[in-house]
């Protein structure tokens, strides 16, 4: 199913992740006030919220452009080596921006 | 899992002041993630008003950029619906883990401290409580400062998002891949999250090739979560 994003559009899609979010914040208090979270379960949980964007980003590297993919290369090593996420993404865009203008 | 002692939960104005200061540092990164996010929402094709809704709303970062890739002038939105509950998925655990304390307060509140729950004031929370501090003041207090200054940096990225005319050529349409890859390789990583990587990135590839369009994102994080189950925890 598909909403057009004309009109009221794009405010029920907003209002649709809203409502998506708060039940994963409400979710695990509410579901553990009946029987707590089993370890198979908690297991799941945590390999899907990363796999998430792991599958996100594949098809963005698989088929984008030389310097988005130097981007996200240098993103990748600066974060390996700093830890720090800003300066990370900093240098990431920052990378592509000077390949284009070369 | 900590025990929870009889005063730890407890849940005051200054608690929630000391809270509040206590996150504000970390607020001003929080700021520069907003406007990142402002940015990137405007070159997707979202108008300035419902990129602040979605920020004020929804206020995850992570779900918010993925959603980015799926806006377009029609919105697959069971796909969009799946990939936000993936990413937020974690909300789950902090929800789980803070159970021993929030057990403790009334229904209306126990929910609606959770209402602002994000990665770093459920940790600082986590903190106190393991150093036997009450931490539901920086939960709530913090999380009111993160969510403050979030909407604040969305409005300020909107702004500029506007007024840039060549953002590719500045490389701003690389801002979304660059934080969701920082978030990646910012997470756990041992052999197991690797191996859980690899199995989440082909399937999504395969998927991406050869299914519908926008599946790529579900089948890669159900195999990804399917990997993590069957591997079991390595760790431990």
């Amino acid at each position: 199913m598909n909403i057009d994003v004309t009109g009221m559009g794009s405010l029920t899609v907003v209002l649709i992740m809203a409502v998506v979010t708060l039940a994963t914040r409400w979710g695990g208090v509410y579901v553990m006030s009946f029987v707590p979270l089993s370890a198979p379960i908690t297991r799941f949980i945590q390999a899907m919220s990363g796999s998430v964007l792991v599958a996100l980003l594949a098809p963005l590297a698989a088929t984008g452009d030389s310097e988005a993919r130097i981007a996200l290369l240098t993103t990748a090593v600066i974060m390996l080596i700093l830890k720090r996420p800003l300066p990370a993404i900093a240098c990431g865009i920052l990378a592509a921006a000077l390949m284009r203008q070369l | 899992m900590a025990s929870a002692n009889a005063e730890l939960h407890q849940l005051d104005k200054s608690l929630i002041w000391s809270g509040f200061k206590q996150l504000a540092p970390i607020s001003l990164f929080v700021t520069v993630f907003g406007a990142a996010f402002g940015l990137a929402a405007v070159q997707a094709g979202l108008d300035s008003t419902i990129t602040v809704a979605m920020s004020t709303l929804v206020f995850a970062g992570a779900a918010q950029f993925a959603a980015l890739d799926l806006w377009g002038p029609h919105i697959p939105l069971f796909t969009m619906m799946i990939t936000v509950f993936a990413i937020n998925a974690r909300h789950l655990l902090m929800g789980a883990t803070l159970y021993p304390w929030l057990s403790r307060l009334p229904a209306a509140r126990r929910y609606g401290v959770m209402l602002l729950a994000s990665d770093a004031n459920w940790a600082m929370s986590m903190q106190a409580f393991s150093r036997g501090k009450p931490g539901l003041g920086l939960l709530f207090g913090g999380g009111l400062a993160l969510w403050i200054f979030w909407v604040f940096g969305t409005w300020i990225g909107t702004y500029f998002g506007n007024a840039i005319r060549d953002p590719k050529g500045l490389g701003l349409d690389m801002v979304m891949g660059c934080f969701l890859l920082a978030m990646v390789v910012g997470g756990d990583k041992s052999m197991r999250m690797l191996f859980i990587w690899v199995v989440a990135g082909l399937s999504s590839l395969l998927a991406y090739w050869y299914l519908p369009e926008n599946s790529h994102v579900v089948v890669g994080a159900l195999a990804g979560g399917i990997a993590g189950t069957v591997l079991g925890d390595t760790k431990q």
